[in-house]
């Protein structure tokens, strides 16, 4: 019981961190310039796809530093080419435009890389245990996977706080005209911004390619929980994000690893279904089976009693 | 109102004469598939165009319906209910509205991200729970039924696919004759309001909250019955018809055809049925045209195709639409030509085979001439398309110059 439960922590961990890398830049372009960017989880999958092109060639750790600085290339093109267009014709065309890209992403990665997973690898130097724990393994690559996504979450943090950079981006969410009065450049803030978003989602796509498997359906899986995680952390506040990562992370795993369902919940209170029973399905449901669940039913409550979620200060 | 009556009339005589212009069964399917998405994307089109809610869980409406409805035929295969099947869109839109009623309660309270979020969260909710509740949805397979059963109409048991067709054909006309009347009613009249400025709306009295429910209700009917047509059409349903590739498919026709214009979700739905069923046949990649092709209509058409065609009504009004004739047919030929050969490009590229057909013309794939054709070919009709522009924009400005009148003159 309690080895189950560690190792579901530690996985929750593992997949929540790896959740916030991609909410964390969703929350900040959306804080900066109010558009939720559907096409965030197309760049985070469009990541991994790059860093399996550069790691056959010139190996993973290559692709760790060249994947994220073309796929911020490309977000930040996409912001200034793309969306600035967009812009004028309001926000429901800003959001229809990111969904529309997101849908070219997943066709154009399927013309480039084909429809099949692809293999690719985590690197032989990481390929060992870190420690063992009941009987099983904990990899190094997990390891370092929250090694990364907590480092990342240090330096975002400090970066967005306590540098200069930090506080112009900060003074340009509130008061940008004021900035730009000051004499800052602000849409190439807004560029930038976007650009270092989409590279965030560029590196979570790095390294959880070789542990989810890349494959064009990699967005798909992801795509609409980060939505969930930074309407749950309210939207625009990243300390929110990094806590509702973690609980969403957590709570799947949980979710999946426990065994527990209507069945043990029914024997409890001592009542019984016939299998004919037209609910059945209701009555043999058990939690591992609603675990992908989960997270929408969190959106949906969270949405109708507290639309500005745990941290955030708009709706 | 005379001009309007008559252009209903030609819509309906317009739906009955097709099948007698296109017979052959691919044709007739493809007419079934264009009146399920016209409704479908006409509901859509009430939340979005003329409600302002941006909605990524508009299938769960049409998916819904459309798993009642398969369930009817059902019940009318087994005896217990004896009803028409002419009536199965009709239960269809029964469930849309249900379920419209239930979501819209809690979902319409507001508007903007967190209406579009809701719709999101419900969407995945339904289409995860329709795996779990495999007794109902029947999983990955879905279910099946059978249409010929129940109370003959008129001696047709709609075994054949034009029966089917004017059924749907009768269906559509209704529900378009219906959803054209609710534009015009104070609900429909205010869901413009409370999409525009929803403050105001609610200080002259009304409460936009209850102007975003009607209006969700009503597109939840009307995306039932395009479900209940669905399951008449096809027989069966499966999971995929209420998850977020249907809602995201729904939103395409509508943004492509033209939001805000009554006409524009009817084009975006034939447009995207016709590239659903023919492009198909030609490429593997007709979606990521089609992508490419909604993204492009986001940048540089906001307002679709039926905006593009409004945009010439002003010229139209004062007959200086042959000013723009020429004009565009300078800039339209080479813009066709560039857009071609970059299809060419992507096509030669993705052959596997060595002989690329493609517009009559061989090439070879692997050879450099083919390539150094295409290429020089596509930017020569790109360089023309940008110089044609100043012409084309210079014709724009003369068209819509504003008019002069004999009195203004004098």
């Amino acid at each position: 019981m309690l080895e189950i439960f560690i190792f579901a922590t530690l996985n929750g961990i593992v997949t929540g961190l790896l959740l916030f890398m991609l909410a964390s830049g969703l929350t900040l372009i959306f804080s900066m310039m109010g558009i939720l960017n559907f096409a965030h989880a197309s760049l985070y999958m469009l990541g991994a796809y790059f860093a399996y092109s550069v790691s056959i060639r010139l190996g993973f750790w290559s692709g760790l530093i060249i994947a994220p600085i073309i796929v911020g290339v490309l977000g930040a093109l996409v912001e200034r080419y793309g969306l600035r267009q967009v812009h004028k014709s309001g926000p429901v065309a800003e959001l229809v435009f990111t969904f529309g890209l997101a849908f070219l992403i997943e066709e154009a990665i399927q013309f480039f890389w084909g429809r099949d997973t692809k293999n690719y690898q985590q690197p032989e130097i990481l390929d060992f245990a870190l420690f063992t724990l009941f009987g099983q393994e904990f990899s190094a690559y997990r390891g370092f996977m929250i090694f990364i996504s907590v480092a990342i979450f240090i330096g975002l943090y400090y970066t967005l706080t306590k540098s200069r950079i930090g506080i112009i981006i900060q003074a340009a969410i509130t008061h940008p005209h004021t900035v730009a009065n000051l004499g800052h450049n602000v849409p190439l803030i807004f560029m930038c911004v976007f650009g270092a978003g989409s590279a965030l989602a560029g590196l979570a796509g790095v390294i959880a390619g070789p542990v989810l498997t890349t494959f064009p359906g990699m967005s798909a899986v992801l795509g609409s929980i980060v939505f969930v995680i930074i309407v749950i952390g309210g939207l625009g506040s990243l300390a929110g994000a990094f806590i509702a990562s973690l609980m969403i992370g957590l709570l799947q795993s949980y979710a999946i690893a426990s065994n527990v369902g209507m069945p043990d919940l029914l024997n409890l209170l001592g009542i019984s279904f016939e299998r004919s029973h037209p609910l059945n399905d209701l009555w043999t449901i058990t939690l591992p089976q609603i675990a992908p669940i989960l997270p929408f039913l969190l959106l949906v409550l969270v949405l109708v009693f507290r639309p500005s979620g745990l941290l955030g200060k708009r709706e | 109102m005379l001009k309007k009556l008559s252009l209903w009339i030609v819509f309906g005589l317009l739906l009955l004469v097709l099948p007698s212009l296109f017979t052959s069964i691919l044709a007739i399917s493809i007419l079934n598939q264009m009146t399920i998405a016209i409704i479908f994307a006409l509901s859509y089109n009430m939340l979005l165009g003329q409600g302002g809610m941006l909605s990524f869980g508009h299938a769960v409406y049409f998916g819904l319906g459309g798993f009642m409805a398969v369930h009817a035929l059902k019940m009318i295969e087994f005896e217990t209910i004896y009803i028409s099947v002419l009536l199965i869109p009709l239960v269809g839109g029964l469930f849309g509205l249900l379920a419209g009623i239930f979501i819209g309660s809690f979902s319409t309270r507001k508007a903007g991200t967190v209406f579009t979020m809701i719709s999101l969260g419900i969407g995945e909710l339904i289409a995860a729970c329709s795996l779990i509740f495999s007794d109902f949805f029947g999983g990955e397979a879905g279910i099946s039924g059978d249409r010929t059963f129940g109370p003959l109409f008129f001696g047709v048991d709609f075994a054949q696919d034009v029966e089917v067709y004017y059924l749907a054909a009768g269906w559509v006309f209704i529900a378009t004759v219906f959803m054209y009347l609710f534009t015009q009613t104070p609900a429909g009249r205010m869901a413009n309001a409370v999409r525009d400025n929803p403050e105001r709306a609610e200080f002259i009295g009304y409460s936009a909250r209850r102007v975003r429910f009607i209006s969700f209700c009503a597109a939840g009917l009307f995306a039932g019955i395009a479900g209940g047509l669905f399951a008449m059409n096809y027989e069966f349903i499966t999971e995929e018809n209420l998850n977020a590739v249907t809602s995201g498919r729904v939103l395409l026709m509508t943004y492509i055809g033209g939001l805000g214009y009554f006409i524009g979700p009817i084009i975006g739905a034939i447009v995207l049925t016709l590239m659903n069923s023919l492009l198909s046949n030609y490429t593997e990649l007709w979606l990521l045209y089609l992508g490419s092709m909604f993204v492009l209509t986001v940048m540089f058409l906001p307002r679709g195709f039926a905006g593009f065609i409004m945009m010439h009504q002003a010229a139209w009004v004062h007959g200086k639409l042959k000013v723009l004739m020429l004009p565009y047919i300078i800039t339209g030929v080479p813009a066709l030509i560039s857009a071609m050969g970059v299809v060419a490009m992507i096509e030669m590229s993705y052959t596997e085979e060595e002989a690329f057909h493609y517009l009559g013309f061989t090439f070879t794939s692997s050879s450099l001439i083919s390539w150094v054709i295409i290429i020089t070919v596509t930017a020569m009709a790109v360089f023309a398309t940008r110089k044609s522009l100043a012409q084309l924009k210079y014709a724009w400005e003369e068209a819509n110059a504003p008019v002069v009148t004999q009195e203004e003159r004098r």
